[in-house]
């Protein structure tokens, strides 16, 4: 783990003058970070911090204005790359987006799924294979000749990371994939997105608005004004709820109870991000006081 | 949510549903160029006998068939009179102040409906019934590659075809959702003169367009991170090798045409000039 898979250095992104007056401001300032390979990251920030600006950045959908980004140690803001690094780049570096209606390409579900190997030339019988694999891999099997327009959001969105998937990327960025789903599908998803993790090791970056799907991430970088404010396991980023709500976000409400406990007093020690995290230490600290 | 149909296809398990849909295209054409070959009765005949074969190859219901000829009942009225009194004859059959039907009116009026039934059959048949139209549209790309030698391009369309078919649902369910907003707000769509008709859905087609651009734009972005490069070095997961089984319906129009021909030289019967 000597090399991380994805390597930022002082990265700045700004959108060209004539939209808005947006341009006086970078939307990414200086920023830099290592990602490691395996990890589950999730990157937090009120509304123009830069979270989706830095998503497209990582796959070249746009080209920084200054700075260095490294991807499994290919310098991809290198001006000498070609047009198959880019391909390659995309192949590794899987992205999904916000509303599922507006990526899937074709009106059958297994077609869909099939776009991205037939992009890279993939033979057909592999691309079937793989097909089958990945629809499996987010249990939408029993759906692949079925049409995108009957199915649910999170059923959607899983044909979404289906597409993604059959791509055999390294890593994938979610865009606010959850934020447009109902709650059944937001958890549809969510287990999707941790069982990739979890289970095939790929690298997952997942950018949120929801405190309690980040808690569920091996790290939470926060981004403000561009940079880097917060970075480290949900629970120590958790700790700062005075600086969290300062720029605009919140902490999960279990952690937030803790928090508050505390305030009144109680001695509660340890980590809290879950709810069930969050019982066991009440129980434990009302048994000791007993 | 209202089911919006694709066109008409069909789904059911038959031979022509199975047959490759380039086959099926090519095979279009040359029914068509049949009916024209038809000039006497008992070509008329075998014509109408091969669209009711059609029809049983293809396993769709006759009430489906016939609801299909229904928009074109007019034209076919339309043309059964044109032909009744306006062609003359020798056999006067009868004969009323300016109006004079001749024998071979009738015979006209017969064969130009069985033409134009046969048209609309043929095609629903081997095509709009039994063929997705994304399957259609794969067809079309191949038979017309020939042509990216001449800077045509065939596969822009074709992409073109199948994203148009896949927001055909997602944009009428977004204009029903729109009008639904502007009714809650006053809008009236239902009264009033043309003009101020037209005038109403000015706030429906603006959110509607805004929204179909900004869908283009995400879309546009996620074909991008999904490698997508135009049709150069594309491969399909749907390879269709034609077998050659899929020759035979190719013989049987063509022997179709080849027996036209003969019954039209034959002569028996009433014949079209």
């Amino acid at each position: 783990m000597s090399n991380p898979f994805i390597k930022i250095e002082g990265l700045s992104y700004r959108y060209d003058e004539d939209s808005s007056g947006m341009g006086k401001h970078p939307v990414l300032n200086d920023l830099s970070m290592e990602i490691e390979e395996g990890s589950f990251v999730a990157v937090l920030g009120h509304n123009g911090s830069g979270k989706s600006t830095l998503a497209k950045l990582l796959n070249m959908i746009l080209t920084p204005t200054s700075g260095k980004i490294f991807v499994d140690g290919k310098e991809i803001t290198d001006e000498a790359m070609t047009d198959e690094d880019v391909l390659s780049l995309r192949k590794n570096m899987g992205m999904v987006f916000q509303n599922p209606d507006n990526q899937l390409v074709a009106t059958i579900v297994e077609d869909d799924v099939a776009f991205g190997p037939e992009n890279l030339g993939i033979p057909s019988d592999e691309i079937r294979a793989r097909v089958n694999s990945v629809l499996s891999d987010v249990g939408m099997l029993e759906y692949a000749t079925h049409e995108p327009h009957r199915l649910s959001g999170g059923q959607k969105q899983r044909i979404a990371i289906a597409g993604v998937l059959a791509m055999l990327p390294k890593c994938i960025v979610f865009d606010e994939s959850t934020a447009m789903l109902d709650p059944i599908g937001r958890k549809e998803v969510m287990d999707a997105i941790l069982r990739l993790n979890r289970e095939k090791g790929i690298t997952v970056i997942m950018i949120t608005h929801y405190m309690e799907e980040a808690a569920l991430a091996d790290r939470i970088l926060v981004l403000h004004d561009g940079n880097v404010l917060l970075d480290g396991t949900p629970s120590e980023v958790f700790e700062q709820e005075p600086l969290l709500k300062s720029c605009g976000l919140n902490v999960p409400q279990c952690t937030s109870l803790i928090h508050q406990l505390r305030d009144a007093g109680m001695s509660l020690d340890g980590d809290c991000v879950s709810i069930e995290q969050c019982a066991e230490l009440i129980l434990q600290t009302l048994n000791k006081e007993r | 949510m209202k089911s919006i149909a694709f066109g008409q296809f069909y789904p059911a398990n038959s031979p022509l549903h199975k047959l490759d849909p380039r086959i099926k295209v090519i095979l279009t054409v040359l029914y068509i160029v049949c009916s024209f070959l038809c000039k006497n009765l008992l070509s008329f005949a075998l014509l109408a006998l091969s669209a009711i074969l059609l029809i049983l190859c293809g396993r769709v219901p006759i009430r489906i068939v016939l609801r299909g000829l229904r928009p074109v009942l007019i034209i076919l009225a339309f043309t059964a009179l044109l032909n009744i009194f306006w062609t003359k004859g020798e056999q006067l059959l009868f004969a009323w102040k300016f109006i004079e039907i001749y024998a071979e009116g009738l015979y006209a009026a017969v064969f130009m409906m069985v033409r134009i039934a046969t048209l609309i059959i043929g095609t629903g048949m081997l095509l709009t019934y039994t063929t997705t139209p994304i399957a259609l549209t794969d067809a079309l790309e191949d038979l017309l590659s020939p042509l990216k030698k001449l800077k045509v391009p065939v596969h822009e369309f074709a992409m073109m075809m199948t994203i148009a078919l896949r927001f055909i649902p997602l944009l009428s369910e977004e204009t029903e959702k729109i009008m639904t907003a502007q009714k809650a707000r006053g809008a009236d769509f239902s009264s009033g003169g043309l003009i101020q008709r037209a005038k109403a859905l000015i706030p429906i087609l603006i959110p509607l367009f805004v929204s179909a651009f900004n869908r283009a734009g995400d879309l546009a972005t996620a074909m991008e991170c999904r490698c997508y490069h135009g049709g150069e070095g594309r491969t399909r997961m749907h390879v269709r090798h034609v077998r050659l089984v899929d020759f035979i319906p190719l013989l049987l129009v063509l022997l179709l045409g080849a027996s036209l021909i003969f019954l039209n030289v034959l002569g028996i019967g009433f014949s079209m000039k």
